[in-house]
């Protein structure tokens, strides 16, 4: 269904709505309360320190996590929670900051993954490769090559994954995400433990999905300086609740944020 | 050639191909345990379940019909008289799929991302009424198998063989049993068309993806369900063509489903993730198994070392090489 949807959304208009998110494990609250909105073809970050629920609202987002209460505005659909495979069928991709990567497989089989969604052929025809089935491997493949092409891949393509650097798995799990072509790109630090020139490439990389693949792209990242520069908005998180939202500009001269990175007590 | 290694060579024959028969056992554990992460105690029960339903299509018999007659007085038994064994393995097949879907429903659906002990027990749990639903399906009592698969020893072996020996020694050629050289050709058939697969098709490449990294799966939209459903029918598959081997040799009875007891040796020198391992590994208990019983046992002047010598293989492994030959070496960072 909401892919379509989702393409009809003008730019600049809400694509998911969280109202008034709760998460909780047990006795433990990850999430409370919180809400706000991710336009489409923004680069929008959610930022706050370590523990702040960063990742819990990703994986509420994309289905890993039911909030235990609150609503979720998803292309104009009002729903409690999301599925991963609804999520992903509806144009939803991301990454983790952990490496979720399939790492017995090559570069190229885990691109082919993230196009195992569009891939339409049945099993008998598969089982046979012929005809079409072939002709559908054939574009998949094309498609992937494109991605390989855009992120520097080429060189790797046939390596485990297992056996790369970390950067570079990083850079392959982006690839796999952008496999997709999602419309909505989920990036859990994916500058996490690189260097400033690898952080470069992939500001690159982002931007450039964001700018020429028009993909929004939510991302949550603990580098200031590049957080600044590539978003065009920001929530802040601290300790499961929102303390602040709006521009870098607005976020920089924030108290509510510059006290919770300085761990500034306001009681 | 000496007689002596013209036995030898019977001897080493005859072990990879009974090896193979553990391999295809085996297979079906390792289908699993990659995709799910549960070990299928239930394996050697569905290679049962898949050769009673089998003889029961074949022979027509209708199922559940001790039960019926019981409850309701008639006196069903067959309603209609045999079918070609083809079409009596499609109706086979079907059936695995069906359990398949039902055990991803009723049992896998409810018990995700729960410790990897607490699936172990469902399935010894799912062994045991899978056990008593065949048995009230088809009855409990032996029955013959008899899907064409030829057997008995090879006569043209036999002849082809007799000449090798030295003029004038006591040697009457060599002995297979052609049931296994078709357990063999299967197998192989069998095993290459399931690499192809998972490496050249859209479903074999999310098979892959879903045993490397489960999360993972699911953000790229594969429906693990959809996956597990899968694997479950493919072992089933599996565990049929086990069960028609078995079966054709030494008759479908309850005795069948502890074959899974010997596919453990087996899973534990192959290694428990890995599909070469589950035929290599069954290749070389198969070969130990034979060597042992007739050279460790001669010189001994001891028998049945067939029995246990699997197992004393896999305790040594155990010793030296936990994961198995090809399993994922464990390593946990610190």
């Amino acid at each position: 269904m909401s892919l379509s949807k989702i393409k009809n959304i003008p730019f600049g208009k809400n694509i998911i709505e969280l109202k008034n998110i709760s998460l909780s494990f047990g006795g433990v609250k990850a999430l409370t309360e919180v809400s706000f909105e991710v336009k489409r073809g923004e680069v929008f970050a959610i930022i706050g320190p370590n523990g702040a629920g960063k990742s819990s609202m990703l994986n509420v987002i994309n289905g890993f996590y039911k909030p235990t209460s609150g609503k979720i505005n998803f292309a104009g659909q009002e729903r409690l929670q999301m599925e991963p495979e609804f999520a992903a069928k509806s144009g939803i991709a991301r990454t983790f900051q952990n490496i979720a990567l399939f790492k017995g497989m090559s570069t190229l089989d885990n691109l082919m993954t993230g196009r195992l969604l569009k891939q339409k052929q049945n099993l008998f025809m598969q089982a046979l490769y012929i005809g079409p089935a072939e002709k559908e491997e054939t574009f998949h493949r094309e498609k992937v090559e494109r991605v390989i092409d855009f992120l520097d891949l080429q060189s790797i393509r046939r390596t485990p994954v297992g056996s790369l650097p970390y950067g570079l798995q990083k850079r392959v799990e982006l690839g796999r995400a952008l496999a997709m072509e999602p419309e909505i790109l989920l990036l859990d630090e994916p500058m996490a433990g690189m260097n400033v020139e690898e952080k470069q490439d992939m500001s690159r990389f982002v931007l450039t999905a964001n700018h020429e693949l028009k993909t929004t792209i939510v991302l949550i990242e603990h580098d200031m300086s590049v957080v600044m520069d590539i978003s065009d908005r920001i929530v802040v998180l601290d300790y499961g609740k929102k303390i602040g939202s709006g521009k870098p500009e607005e976020i920089r001269i924030n108290k509510a944020v510059i006290d919770a990175y300085l761990g500034v007590s306001n009681d | 050639m000496s007689v002596e290694l013209l036995n030898f060579i019977e001897t080493v024959l005859n072990g990879l191909m009974s090896g193979i028969m553990y391999s295809l056992v085996a297979l079906g554990f390792v289908l699993i345990f990659k995709a799910s992460g549960v070990f299928n105690f239930a394996q050697g029960v569905f290679a049962l379940f898949a050769a009673l339903t089998l003889v029961g299509f074949q022979t027509g018999q209708v199922p559940f019909s001790h039960l019926i007659n019981e409850l309701f007085g008639t006196k069903l038994h067959h309603w209609y008289p045999e079918i070609h064994s083809f079409l009596a393995i499609i109706f086979t097949i079907i059936t695995m799929i069906v359990l398949a879907w039902i055990i991803e429903r009723l049992v896998l659906k409810h018990l995700v991302n729960q410790e990897p002990i607490i699936l172990f027990m469902a399935t010894i749990g799912l062994a045991f009424v899978l056990e008593g639903i065949g048995d009230l399906m088809w009855g409990s009592d032996v029955k013959v198998l008899d899907v064409g698969i030829p057997s008995g020893g090879s006569e043209w072996l036999e002849n082809a063989t007799i000449g090798l020996a030295a003029e004038g020694s006591e040697y009457y050629g060599m002995y297979i049993d052609v049931l296994n050289v078709w357990a063999t050709v299967i197998a192989v058939i069998l095993v290459t068309a399931l690499a192809l697969f998972s490496q050249y098709t859209k479903t074999g490449r999310a098979l892959r993806a879903v045993a490397d990294d489960h999360q993972a799966a699911l953000s790229v939209g594969i429906s693990l369900r959809t996956i597990w459903v899968f694997v479950w029918a493919m072992s089933g598959f599996i565990a049929m063509v086990a069960g028609i081997m078995w079966g054709t040799e030494s008759g479908v009875q309850f005795s069948l489903s502890l074959i899974a007891l010997k596919a453990l040796p087996v899973l534990i020198l192959g290694g428990f993730t890995s599909i070469p391992g589950a035929i290599i590994g069954g290749l070389l208990i198969g070969v130990g198994e034979k060597l042992a019983e007739i050279y460790i046992g001669g010189l001994f002047d001891i028998g049945a070392i067939e029995n246990w010598f699997a197992y004393f293989m896999a305790l040594v492994f155990l010793l030296f090489r936990p994961q198995g030959l090809f399993g994922e070496k464990i390593i946990e960072r610190v």
